[in-house]
């Protein structure tokens, strides 16, 4: 699809798959085109060409009800209470009062905001509040989840809880798309990526074959070393007590042949293929392709 | 997805009427009035009260005119002269003394009034009055007239107007009790207007800015979002208006009653119990404004409120909806507020100009027909009475234009409520209009 403000393309020759049941995590510096896609997926703009299928059918508002979506920006009544707020939007959502209620309690409950519940949102702190949305957008209990941003404003504890929640639903089947900036979590959560940058798709493809692509063959090594007039010759060695580390290079040798060679110079403490983190592709695909 | 408005409706409804300053304002308003009102008697009543009387000197020359002490002025004849009342005044023992010279009766000149303050002007037209009545008195004498023919020609007058209609249904009419009816009506539909309205457009503002609006609009129309708004809010007005009138006319009935037990004209409110609607001569004050205030056709004027009040705020909450979608906070508001502004000031300004003056003129035609400015116009000219034919077109304008605003609005609405930070001026708004996607 492509999308444009004005002279401003949003998104250009987009193109992009999600598998059911898997968490996508949508990658991109500020003003890639992220929220731009998310957007036309729930309906609230349209795109300028290209169409969207939801299982092989075209999108229709129908289906978005079937979308949870968490806005980046968080929105809620400030001075309604929690329990209200959550009713109401059940309500809209199309859950009748009492599945409604019940959901509300079991999630205010699991959240620990069971005694908040008749709290005005003002009153809340900004990390309740954002619980408290994460409860609107999941309480119809959507086939698809759309998250934009859903760790930030959270502490880490928090944090953690979100996201074991988050797995919780992929695991009862809930597609999920997770856009964010937040490294370390799409590498625990996600099963497929997608980069864009600067409104195109630059990187597409499953967490482990991303990571696979950009290995260097590099190993990093802790071994004593019996003879020190006898050290390994290869990488920069640092000297630990009664250890040294380094780092070395596989030069089209297997990893177990190089071990067996390392072998001879003392005890292997640790032998560790170096895999760069989704942070460093990251950052290296988007120099790539603003060089590009 | 009826029932998604209605949880629209609810939610707008309760979450304001819920609100402590709701409850704040429709106890406290209704009570304003009631407290001018009870102000207002007391002064009045304190004024005629001795104390307040002025003592005057009078210093004649002429031993002639003896002026008749009355509620506001006390006269005194001490047969004194300027320096002696002039003391007098200083003293502080009169408010003022009055010096009539020697007059000639063709000509009387000269005649001053003395006094440490300024003199109201109302005192002084007072005492011109009562001088020139005697001068008067003097001169019919002089030309030979007996003063017991002069005392009998003497007469009041009062003219009771009643407006034709079945026999025996004939009501008493005052343009005065019409003309505050009128004015009432008209104040208290443009004040519902911009209170309400700006009411809707806060909320959408809230919607907008805060992104509610991203997560309502994938299970709700945002036209059922506009219009669940602009009924819920509509329905708090209804419901402080009702509870304002509860409230009103009960304290009001207090208060006046309260006052009118000791009011000098107690016989005169007793004699309101009697249920004849034509007033002989000599029934004057309080018995004359009640029966007045019986003459209004209150079930009429009531009805019509609530069809003008309701269909002037859906006429113009649109545009404060359109409004609230197309901007990104209160204060970029402004720019539009003309458009709606514009006609409601002219509405405003029309009924006091031209409506009030004369309801049944040219121009009051006019603006009790045109949808615009109806609402306000027509509350001025309905408790002067308004031909069926001609309410019958003016609603019928006035539903076919909120559908109209009601219908432009939605095309803003709903494009404006999902653009952010894009400077939205009238030639945004004008594509988004013609955008028929």
């Amino acid at each position: 699809m492509n999308k444009s403000y004005g002279t401003h393309v949003a998104l250009k020759d987009f193109d992009l798959s999600v598998d059911q049941g898997l968490i996508f995590g949508l990658l991109g510096p500020n003003g890639a085109g992220k929220t731009t896609f998310i957007r036309i997926v729930n309906q609230i703009i349209d795109q300028d060409s290209g169409e969207i299928l939801i299982k092989g059918q075209p999108l229709k508002m129908r289906h978005v009800r079937n979308i949870g979506y968490l806005p980046e920006e968080r929105g809620l009544y400030k001075t309604m209470k929690v329990k209200e707020q959550l009713l109401y939007f059940a309500r809209i959502k199309g859950l009748s009062k009492q599945d409604a209620i019940e959901r509300i309690s079991n999630w205010l409950e699991k959240l620990n905001l069971i005694q908040w519940k008749d709290n005005k949102i003002q009153d809340l702190s900004k990390g309740m509040a954002q619980k408290v949305q994460f409860i609107a957008t999941v309480i119809h209990q959507p086939d698809l989840l759309i998250l934009d941003e859903p760790f930030s404003g959270f502490d880490p504890v928090n944090a953690e809880i979100i996201k074991n929640e988050i797995l919780e639903l992929k695991r009862k089947g809930t597609t999920i798309i997770l856009s964010t900036h937040r490294m370390e979590s799409v590498e625990l959560l996600c099963d497929h990526i997608a980069m864009i940058n600067k409104s195109r798709k630059i990187l597409d493809g499953p967490v482990k074959t991303i990571k696979n692509q950009a290995k260097t063959n590099q190993f990093r090594v802790k071994m004593t070393v019996e003879d020190q007039t006898n050290v390994p010759p290869w990488g920069d060695v640092v000297a630990g007590e009664g250890h040294v580390e380094f780092t070395i290079s596989l030069n089209g040798q297997q990893p177990n042949a190089l071990l067996a060679n390392l072998m001879q110079y003392g005890e292997i403490l640790g032998f560790e293929e170096i895999v760069p983190s989704i942070e460093e592709i990251f950052i290296q695909k988007i120099n790539e392709s603003d060089e590009g | 997805m009826k029932g998604k408005i209605f949880l629209v409706i609810k939610r707008e409804y309760l979450a304001r009427v819920k609100k402590r300053s709701f409850l704040l304002a429709t106890i406290i308003t209704p009570l304003i009035f009631p407290t001018i009102l009870g102000l207002f008697l007391w002064i009045a009543m304190s004024d005629v009260s001795p104390e307040s009387r002025k003592f005057i000197e009078v210093v004649d020359e002429n031993n002639a005119y003896f002026l008749e002490n009355n509620e506001s002025f006390t006269f005194s004849y001490g047969g004194l002269n300027r320096e002696e009342a002039r003391e007098l005044v200083n003293d502080g023992d009169r408010f003022g003394f009055l010096y009539i010279p020697e007059l000639n009766l063709d000509q009387p000149t000269g005649i001053t009034f003395y006094s440490e303050e300024i003199a109201p002007i109302s005192m002084i037209t007072s005492l011109e009055a009562a001088l020139k009545n005697k001068i008067e008195e003097f001169r019919l004498f002089a030309s030979g007239i007996d003063p017991d023919v002069l005392s009998s020609l003497k007469t009041n007058i009062k003219i009771s107007a009643v407006i034709l209609g079945e026999p025996g249904g004939e009501r008493v009419s005052n343009s005065v009790v019409n003309y505050a009816v009128g004015f009432l009506a008209g104040i208290l539909i443009y004040t519902f207007i911009f209170v309400y309205g700006n009411q809707i457009m806060q909320g959408v503002i809230e919607e907008k800015s805060s992104r509610i609006i991203e997560i309502l609009v994938s299970s709700l129309k945002p036209f059922q979002l506009m219009m669940g708004k602009i009924i819920g809010i509509g329905a708090v007005g209804l419901t402080q208006f009702l509870i304002w009138i509860l409230l009103i006319s009960a304290i009001s009935s207090l208060v006046v009653g309260y006052f009118g037990m000791k009011m000098p004209q107690q016989e005169l409110m007793e004699m309101s119990g009697q249920q004849d609607l034509l007033p002989g001569a000599g029934q004057e004050g309080m018995v004359e404004i009640l029966q007045m205030v019986q003459g209004i056709d209150f079930i009429q004027l009531t009805l019509t409120f609530l069809i003008y009040f309701v269909g002037g705020y859906l006429l113009y909450g649109a545009f404060f909806a359109a409004i609230g979608a197309a901007v990104d906070s209160p204060s970029d508001a402004q720019q539009f507020m003309f458009p709606v502004t514009i006609p409601l000031l002219i509405a405003y300004m029309g009924l006091f100009i031209f409506v009030l003056d004369d309801p049944n003129s040219n121009v009051s035609f006019w603006l009790s027909i045109i949808p615009f400015t109806s609402p306000v116009a027509m509350m001025g000219r309905v408790s002067f009475g308004v031909p069926w034919e001609q309410l019958a077109i003016s609603i019928g304008l006035l539903v076919a234009g909120f559908l109209f605003t009601t219908w432009l609005a939605g095309k803003i609405y709903r494009i404006g409520i999902l653009v952010h930070g894009s400077k939205v001026g009238y030639k945004v708004l004008w594509k988004w209009l013609k955008d028929n996607s």
